[in-house]
């Protein structure tokens, strides 16, 4: 078995208020996973997020990155280096006004020597497909190419792990394509540890493995073929499944014999083909 | 409408003006000014418009960019004009209207105070012109940087600045769509008097303010998790440095400095 990137035990978090957002979750992320993880508004998978990287620390259980607790301010920096993070909002997380000066914002931080910044920064910028907007100024890039510079930021950290707080939510269809497979395309060559929060079913029908929070807890964790098979489960939770995984549902609901499991339209058609010949 | 603010605005550009170290512009710019106070009479403003048209010249600007930087001063041109016209004391009266006189040390003291104004302001476009805003503020942290002995934030304030830099075209936009979305409301922002159309702006205000508040705390949020921990054990990946140029246009600078300063001196 790989090693583990980053685990939870027990984590609890409630604000001072009281309110708890995280009532015990224990997870194991695998390194070079591609872990999504899916819920509805306040299910608090956006905080599970923010305890990856120790922005947010918990008030109950811990959260190791590659084996460090998260509540060791010591080694804050490397933690942090180890688990990157992207958020929603491209606007609210590139720091400086060109595209180059951004990406090295990370390295700068951590006292890379300048000929290794200009490398990194440069190998990061390849590796999202942005090398031809290197001095250009991010305001005036769509948002999809903002994202990707977001992502190139992190990647010049070279970090083992990117957790993406709802990266597409922002983006227009074409601009959550170009993220969506630079992300993927990202975890399968250099193996960098992917952790997805979405709701989008088809995004997280992407990912290897699939994590259903609710009520602060994790309801569902397996590959996406088997989660989407609760399909009466999901929709109990507000969710929704992919569009090919709802048509089988349907169809079977009508009497049709057919095996669920299909994530793809391609798959979906061939199977509705066997069902049918 | 908005999008044609030039705050600080840069043309980029690859001459001997472009390329020379922020530093250097930095400090000629000080000088320059610095000059511009001492020059006394019409020779010495002579030296420094010659310097200072050179300068323009080898940064080839168009001299209609500067007259459009000019023109929001225009009032206080003018006003600076006026006051000093009539109430500059001398001898030679050269005409009287009613109670004002106008006599030729005024003629000369307005002349010299607009021109003063002028070039004071043309100078210090003529560093933001050719200086870009990140350059910009790389080379006055490192311009200040003694100051850190003295406790002086100056990373932090570098910071800050590049950061409102960064952030000016995304509130810009954000303005726009927040009055294209008050207007579809039914907002009215350009008639009324001056009272009516500043209280039109407070819808405007409430949500631009909030939402500068919440990009604010994202962009912090962001910066922490990219490892960002003050200016310290902070590399760059552009490093500033002196060329033999640097220090010719610093001679240059500071000889004419020098000659504007003794010729003041002198009473010339």
């Amino acid at each position: 078995m790989a090693n583990a990137i980053i685990e939870t035990k027990d984590l609890r978090f409630s604000y001072t208020g009281g309110q708890t957002v995280l009532d015990g979750v224990d997870l194991t992320i695998e390194e070079g996973s591609f872990v999504a993880v899916l819920g509805h508004n306040g299910s608090g998978k956006s905080t599970l997020a923010k305890h990856m990287n120790a922005i947010l620390l918990p008030t109950g259980g811990a959260v190791y990155v590659a084996g460090t607790d998260t509540g060791d301010e010591e080694k804050l920096l490397d933690i942090r280096r180890t688990v990157g993070m992207v958020f929603q909002n491209p606007d609210n997380q590139i720091v400086a006004n060109v595209v180059e000066e951004d990406v090295a914002f990370a390295p700068e931080n951590l006292g890379v020597p300048p000929e290794e910044i200009r490398q990194r920064v440069d190998e990061a910028l390849e590796m999202v497909g942005m090398t031809g907007y290197t001095t250009h100024a991010p305001h005036l890039l769509s948002g999809g190419q903002k994202q990707r510079v977001a992502i190139a930021g992190v990647i010049a950290m070279r970090p083992r792990c990117i957790v993406l707080d709802e990266p597409t939510a922002m983006l227009d269809p074409v601009g959550r394509q170009e993220v969506l497979s630079t992300i993927r395309e990202l975890n399968r060559k250099l193996g960098i540890t992917m952790v997805l929060i979405t709701h989008h079913m088809d995004e997280a029908a992407q990912a290897g493995r699939l994590i259903v929070m609710s009520k602060g807890r994790v309801v569902h964790d397996g590959p996406p073929e088997e989660v989407f098979q609760k399909v009466e489960d999901l929709k109990a939770l507000g969710l929704t499944v992919p569009e090919p995984v709802e048509l089988i549902w349907r169809l079977r609901n009508e009497g049709v014999d057919i095996p669920l499991g299909p994530l793809t339209v391609e798959e979906c058609a061939q199977a509705v083909y066997r069902a049918l010949a | 409408m908005l999008k044609d603010i030039t705050l600080g605005q840069y043309f980029p550009g690859n001459t001997v003006v472009h390329r020379l170290d922020p530093r250097t512009k930095l400090l000629l710019t000080v000088v320059y000014i610095a000059a511009l106070f001492l020059a006394e009479q019409l020779v010495s403003y002579g030296i420094l418009l010659a310097a200072l048209a050179g300068c323009i010249a080898l940064a080839k600007l168009k001299p209609k960019t500067i007259l459009k930087g000019l023109k929001p001063v225009l009032v206080i041109l003018i006003l600076t004009a006026v006051l000093n016209l009539f109430y500059t004391p001398g001898e030679t009266v050269l005409a009287r209207v009613w109670i004002f006189t106008i006599t030729l040390e005024g003629v000369w003291t307005a002349f010299f105070m607009v021109l003063r104004i002028m070039m004071l302001i043309t100078g210090t476009f003529l560093l933001t012109y050719t200086t870009s805003p990140i350059l910009l503020t790389d080379g006055l942290e490192s311009l200040l940087n003694p100051l850190k002995k003295l406790h002086v934030p100056v990373h932090e304030l570098a910071m800050m600045m590049s950061i409102a830099l960064r952030f000016i075209p995304t509130l810009i936009e954000e303005t726009d769509k927040i009055m294209s979305a008050q207007r579809a409301r039914g907002a009215d922002f350009d008639s009324g008097n001056l009272i009516q159309k500043a209280k039109a702006l407070l819808p405007l205000l409430v949500p631009l303010f909030i939402s500068a508040f919440r990009r604010a705390d994202e962009l912090a949020v962001a910066m922490e998790c990219r490892c960002y921990h003050g200016g310290e054990g902070r590399t760059r990946m552009r490093q500033l440095k002196y060329e033999r140029r640097d220090a010719l246009a610093l001679i240059f600078g500071l000889v004419i400095a020098a000659v504007v300063g003794v010729l003041g001196w002198m009473g010339l």
